[in-house]
């Protein structure tokens, strides 16, 4: 006999309980037969879906339909689509402070901005740091890691470094300060702020769709660059011609993905800005948990409302990326 | 030098130097500085006094004033480089200051007063590491409270997660059966149900279920995800059907062929999904924002983003203990990146 490794004994609890757990499961096995089994081995997972994904999502469009303080849907009192005439009723359809919940298209006027500026120039600089990547590079490995380290830290990290670095005796203004410039309280100018949201979260999200992108590019065929510099094609030429047609498919789905992310927006921002100054970084999330839940006039079915509304946006952008996904597919088999 | 620059700076074909080449370098070169900048920038703070902290211009490294005991004066004294009127420097301490004069003593012959100008005079500075920023929060703010909630729940809810979503995994990839279709498409579909939008109802069940103000009110409905049943799946799907029927004709029964056959044969796919998990549940915000209302519940997540909220805020505490916050993800990001990236790359999923 050899003497038992260490994982061998962390191990034998576990191996003792799972002996304990297989007899009554050849039981069952007995009973049921092989398909059975089946249902067993999956159950836990459907249970937990169920309670916990399926069955809010059917319970929210009931909640939206209801009114009140409470929380328990039996306490609630139905009131037909009145949470959702509430949200849309505008004296003004452009302008948001004419409509009675004001915050909520304050919320979609910055979630609209903050999507489209995010997006673009995520896109642009996860795309530039793609094709930087994928060109021989000594120590890639090394920098690839340099531009992904963000991505694994947590939203609340994220936000309190960029409140750090922000703030009157930060590390921007101690910057400024050195170009003989007046240090500057940043998180107190609304436009500022604005800018601030989006490029921290460029700064915290980049790297994640760089790497997606440099699969893509990775997964080009090397022989048609070669056959290019054979022709002696020019790189400028190289990249409309091969890179960008090839690299297509790929991109729109990190398109559709980084838009799908960019929606729901909330955990970094929260932390750096809380919303502020004012509304001016109010995000959608943001105000469905206020409106559910933080604010003293709390209105869960008001946020329910709201909520599907935005569920509606991203069921539809879903869609779009399946879509793409298809395709890209039956390319592949062709 | 020469060498190791020749090495870095090489070029395809020892051809000359390309706008590109310029360009790369300054991209890559100056993404190492934003991208670790704010992270050193935030160490380095964290190891700063509360009146480090407050200077403008900030010091890079932890610098404090140094301060000596003067015989004959109570409190600490400032020291300082003074300048003499016949050029030479010496090292005082200042007892008070009168307009543009300080008055100040020899630490080593505290009797005799010598009046500098306050120009003629810079504070001796000494780095110094504020490591009580560190082990305050621990008794002050019960950090190692929210510390125990953090890796309470990212442990369990890992453990969780690799169990029910590799028995799902194995009935899926192994199993013929009515429904498999329709439960894979239930499955896939709930990778559109972001918290966002099914915060308020998901708020209700878990009140209705008695887990509001608890740790498994956190755990529970993050334990099965789409990702990890469609990473798993994915990989079981490889693993040939004979070994399954061979294992079944030697009776072993089908627990025994998902504990002794599959999942040994699945562990890299297993590692994938145990580490994005951690990474996943450690980060998480908003769930336990809602559901924790109780400052002994607080994860660390919670903690942090509260005090940090506060009107007067203790920086020099907060950015201690987000540097704590920050080292198991570190930790994971340099032994275990090429894992997630990996994983990141091969299913497009974070």
């Amino acid at each position: 006999m050899t003497t038992p490794s260490l994982s061998n004994l962390l191990m034998a609890p576990v191996n003792a309980v799972m002996r304990v757990i297989d007899a009554p499961l050849r039981r069952l096995q007995k009973a049921t037969g092989i398909g059975g089994m089946a249902a067993f081995f999956l159950a836990p997972n459907m249970l937990i879906f169920g309670i916990f994904v399926l069955l809010p999502l059917v319970i929210n469009f009931v909640y939206s339909m209801t009114g009140g303080t409470a929380f328990f849907l039996s306490e609630r009192d139905f009131i037909g689509g009145a949470q959702y005439s509430r949200l849309f009723e505008c004296q003004n359809y452009l302008d948001p402070m004419s409509c009675q919940e004001d915050a909520f298209w304050t919320a979609v006027g910055n979630t609209f901005w903050f999507v489209v500026l995010q997006v673009s120039l995520m896109i642009l600089t996860a795309l530039i740091t793609a094709l930087i990547l994928n060109r021989e590079l000594a120590a890639r490995s090394f920098w690839r890691a340099v531009f992904f380290f963000p991505v694994l830290l947590s939203p609340v990290v994220v936000g309190l470094i960029w409140k750090w670095i922000l703030q009157r005796q930060g590390l921007l203004n101690f910057g400024l300060y050195q170009f003989g410039m007046d240090p500057y309280t940043w998180l107190t100018d609304r436009n500022w702020t604005f800018a601030a949201t989006i490029g921290v979260s460029l700064w915290a999200h980049m790297g994640f769709y760089a790497l997606i992108i440099l699969a893509g590019l990775q997964a080009i065929p090397k022989d048609l660059y070669e056959a290019a510099e054979m022709d002696g094609t020019k790189p400028a030429r190289v990249f409309w011609r091969i890179t960008l047609p090839l690299l297509a498919p790929n991109l729109l789905v990190v398109v559709v993905l980084a838009l799908i992310k960019s929606v729901q927006v909330f955990d970094e921002i929260y932390v750096l800005t809380g919303g502020g100054p004012g509304t001016s970084t109010l995000f959608l999330t943001q105000y469905i948990y206020e409106t559910g839940f933080a604010s003293a006039l709390r209105n869960p079915g008001l946020a329910a409302a709201a909520s599907i509304l935005m569920g509606t946006v991203l069921v539809v952008l879903t869609l779009i990326q399946l879509g793409i996904g298809k395709r890209g597919e039956n390319k592949g088999k062709r | 030098m020469g060498k190791v620059a020749r090495f870095i700076l090489r070029r395809k074909g020892g051809k000359g130097w390309h706008w590109t080449d310029i360009f790369t370098w300054v991209w890559l070169v100056g993404g190492l500085i934003i991208m670790f900048g704010p992270a050193v920038w935030l160490v380095f703070s964290s190891l700063k006094t509360p009146a480090a902290l407050a200077e403008f211009p900030p010091s890079i490294l932890p610098y404090v004033t140094s301060q000596a005991t003067v015989e004959g004066y109570d409190k600490p004294l400032m020291l300082y480089d003074a300048r003499m009127p016949d050029g030479s420097t010496r090292v005082l301490a200042e007892v008070r200051r009168i307009g543009l004069v300080a008055q100040m003593v020899d630490p080593k012959a505290p009797g005799e007063i010598v009046k500098v100008n306050i120009n003629d005079r810079t504070p001796v500075r000494t780095m110094s590491f504020a490591t009580n920023n560190y082990t305050e929060p621990f008794v002050h703010f019960d950090f190692l409270r929210y510390l125990w909630n953090s890796v309470f729940v990212t442990v369990v809810a890992t453990v969780i997660t690799l169990v029910v979503n590799s028995m799902a995994a194995f009935a899926l990839s192994k199993y013929e059966f009515k429904g498999r279709s329709v439960a894979m498409l239930v499955i896939l579909a709930t990778l559109m149900v972001p918290l966002s939008v099914i915060m308020v109802p998901l708020y209700s069940i878990i009140s209705s279920l008695g887990l509001f103000n608890s740790l498994w009110g956190v755990i529970l409905p993050t334990v099965a995800t789409p990702t990890g049943v469609f990473i798993l799946r994915q990989y079981m799907l490889t693993i040939p059907d004979e070994l399954i029927d061979a294992a079944r004709m030697d009776k072993a029964s089908e627990w025994q062929i998902y504990w002794r056959i599959v999942l040994p044969l699945t562990a890299p796919a297993l590692a994938v999904l145990a580490i994005f998990s951690v990474v996943w549940r450690w980060n998480d915000f908003l769930w336990p924002l809602i559901v924790l209302s109780r400052r002994e519940l607080y994860t660390l997540q919670v903690g942090l983003s509260i005090y940090s909220g506060e009107l007067n805020v203790q920086w020099h505490f907060i950015l201690a203990m987000t540097v704590v916050t920050m080292i198991p993800v570190v930790l994971v990001f340099i032994f275990l990146q090429r894992f997630i990236t990996t994983g990141i790359a091969g299913t497009g999923l974070k």
